[in-house]
């Protein structure tokens, strides 16, 4: 209780400060050759992540619903914006065809119908959020009004997910099949594969990061976070308090549908490919293990724990590739056990300890708290 | 029309739990503005039958009927029942326990349960006086800021009245609101209860024979046993009622 104020005063200055320097020094730094091009890609891959991580969190730590299906969504953001870029690439590629490499190679002569309208970026950039926003909305509808809750709805999101993804695996879906859609070429006009348009994609990332832990912060601190966390810890009170839960979990589970979305949309331009692989459960799974470990119920927790596992996962993955998924595993064992806060909730864990090992020292005098009374059930 | 048209009338309402009858054949009328005690034996179906009226449990027969017969109860859902105005508190105290005290009352205030307003819509002037006077009703001004979970077990049962005073609501269903309580919360409690009589209509159960004493004075008690209306009536009829001291009050008084 003593530590919250302190690590309270200062968030907001520090989260300033963050956003300063991922927005703009950040890529101040790169255009004059201080931190390689390759650091930035991989930081702006990172903030994707992060995003995503956000959405999970305003699902699972503000409103109790465990998704294992935000891998699918960001990826399907990505897949829409992959579109628009499979057309972009025109005649430069491998079959030097109007049609994306991997039609030519199913044997098609023309673009399929539903490929035409992604020509338009705005379009494409629509459908980013729309299809993840439909199919979100659609699951989340059956689900909620049947009240399927706790751990079915982790597993039915699971196995929504499972299902998309042996679907897009199919070569007939006309989405590139397993190995999804790459080689891209240009995005609006800019070519991808200069430093440049790589910068403005990780100022485009930063950016939205920025606006949406700004936003989440006005959701969460508005009535409707209120009834978001009410729901959580008694969604039987809040029904009986004359709210329609399952129209609340509805939209706050389209909304961060549509956040993932947006960011897998700026993943895909940055890493340069995407396939069905993203869009596996172990892809949510690991997610969702970002969150618990960066500090699950914040919104600047998600971030820190996507880019501290992501990071420490480069790192081990070159220095000890056969132990990486021990470290990853021990140190989320770690967390769980001994920081159930995470990492954010750190340095108000050590106040507490500290500030409880310095009124041990002094007080001798005051009473022994008083315990609740046990409530009364039948 | 010379018949006081009932606020809530419940017909022939039964329910079995795994062969169980929890509620058996129950017929329980009520006028509006009235403040009914119901007592009954642990297990009697009390909070069962506050579970049917607020559509946490469905009947598996019998009719439950709103406002002179206006609305079947049994057609809505939980939400929408809340919105007739009808509010509970539940035998166990059901706060927000992470929400400050504040918060609690907040989202209990009558009006839109939209998401946009949820989202968008300010807390009034009024509105605020509103909870600042339920806060001092309920004794629990100076907590105003504390989360719930960190009440005692009396205030949480005195937070959750403020909630239903916040709702507004036409109808309050208090289940066992002085368990847990000292004698003088208990009494307080009651006299919180009596001083809402008249501007609500009011359920309230309780197993406390004093407590009862204190609010029915005189007004109608009804004892339920194994799911079904033993009798009805002035609390010292129903206490020297043969069936009653049987079922209900021999025990008690043993005890007490
Ligand atoms: N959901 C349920 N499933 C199975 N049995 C139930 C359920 N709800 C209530 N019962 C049973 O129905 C009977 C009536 O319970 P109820 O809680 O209504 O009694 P009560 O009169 O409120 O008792 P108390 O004074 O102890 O609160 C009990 O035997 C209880 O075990
Ligand atoms: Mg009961």
């Amino acid at each position: 209780m003593t530590a919250q104020p302190i690590t309270g005063r200062i968030q907001l200055p520090l989260l300033i400060v963050a956003s300063v320097f991922l927005v703009g020094v950040m890529p101040l730094l790169n255009a004059y050759g201080l931190i390689e091009d390759f650091t930035l890609n991989l930081w702006g891959k990172y903030l994707c992540y992060g995003i995503m991580a956000i959405s999970i969190d305003l699902l699972w730590g503000y409103t109790g619903l465990l998704c294992l299906g935000q891998a699918l969504f960001f990826t399907l953001g990505g897949y829409m914006m992959g579109m628009h870029l499979m057309l972009m690439i025109g005649k430069l590629g491998q079959y030097k065809s109007n049609l994306p490499d991997f039609m030519v190679f199913l044997g098609h002569s023309k673009i399929p119908a539903f490929w035409q309208p992604f020509y338009s970026f705005p379009f494409a950039l629509a459908m980013v959020f729309l299809v993840p926003a439909l199919l979100a909305y659609v699951f989340g509808y059956l689900a909620f009004r049947s009240r399927i809750k706790g751990v079915y709805f982790s597993i039915l999101t699971q196995a929504l997910t499972y299902g998309a993804a042996l679907l897009f695996f199919r070569n007939d879906l006309l989405m590139g099949g397993n190995n999804g859609f790459t080689d891209f070429r240009t995005l609006l006009g800019m070519d991808l594969r200069v430093a440049s348009t790589q910068r403005i994609l990780y100022i485009c990332t930063a950016l939205l990061m920025v606006s949406v832990v700004a936003g989440c912060k006005w959701l969460t601190h508005s009535r409707f976070g209120l009834i978001q966390r009410a729901i959580r810890d008694s969604e039987n009170r809040v029904l009986f308090s004359g709210y329609a839960t399952a129209n609340f979990k509805l939209f706050i589970f389209v909304v961060s549908a549509m956040i993932a979305a947006f960011a897998g949309a700026l993943y895909v331009p940055q890493v340069g490919i995407i396939n069905p692989s993203e869009m596996t459960t172990e892809k949510s799974l690991e997610a969702v293990v970002w969150v618990a470990l960066g500090g699950r119920g914040t919104l600047v927790g998600p971030v820190v724990g996507a880019i501290s596992v992501n990071a420490l996962k480069s790192w081990a993955t070159r220095a000890y590739p056969d132990l990486w998924v021990l470290i990853l595993g021990g140190s989320f064992v770690l967390v769980v056990m001994f920081m159930p806060k995470g990492i954010v909730g750190l340095p108000a864990q050590i106040l507490t300890i500290l500030s409880k090992i310095s009124r041990k020292q002094q007080s001798i005098d005051s009473p022994p708290s008083i315990s609740e009374p046990e409530t009364i059930d039948p | 029309m010379s018949q006081k048209p009932f606020l809530l009338a419940a017909e022939g309402l039964s329910k079995s739990f795994d062969g169980f009858k929890a509620i058996n054949d129950l017929n329980f009328y009520l006028d509006e503005g009235e403040l009914r005690t119901v007592i009954g034996p642990n297990g009697a179906g009390k909070t069962t039958f506050l579970d049917l009226i607020t559509g946490r449990t469905q009947p598996d027969e019998g009719s439950l009927m709103w406002d002179d017969g206006k609305h079947d109860l049994l057609r809505l859902n939980e939400y929408e029942i809340y919105r007739h105005g009808i509010g509970r508190k539940f035998q166990t105290p059901t706060v927000y326990n992470d929400h400050t005290v504040t918060e609690n009352l907040i989202l209990s205030l009558a009006g839109s349960r939209s998401i946009w307003h949820s989202l968008f819509g300010k807390i009034t002037s009024t509105q605020r006086d509103r909870i600042a006077e339920i806060l001092t009703t309920i004794k629990l001004a100076e907590h105003a800021n504390r989360k719930a979970g960190a009440l005692a077990h009396g205030q949480k049962q005195w937070l959750e009245i403020g909630m239903l005073l916040a709702q507004e609501a036409r109808l309050l269903l208090v289940d066992e609101p002085a368990a847990g309580m000292t004698d003088e919360e208990t009494y307080r409690t009651g006299e919180l209860l009596l001083s809402l009589a008249g501007k609500h209509t009011i359920v309230v159960i309780e197993h406390d024979m004093t407590f009862v004493r204190q609010i029915s004075q005189g007004r109608k008690v009804t004892v339920l046993h194994q799911g079904h209306v033993l009798c009805e009536g002035p609390v010292d009829r129903v206490q020297s009622d043969e069936r009653v001291i049987e079922v209900y009050l021999g025990r008690k008084s043993k005890a007490a």
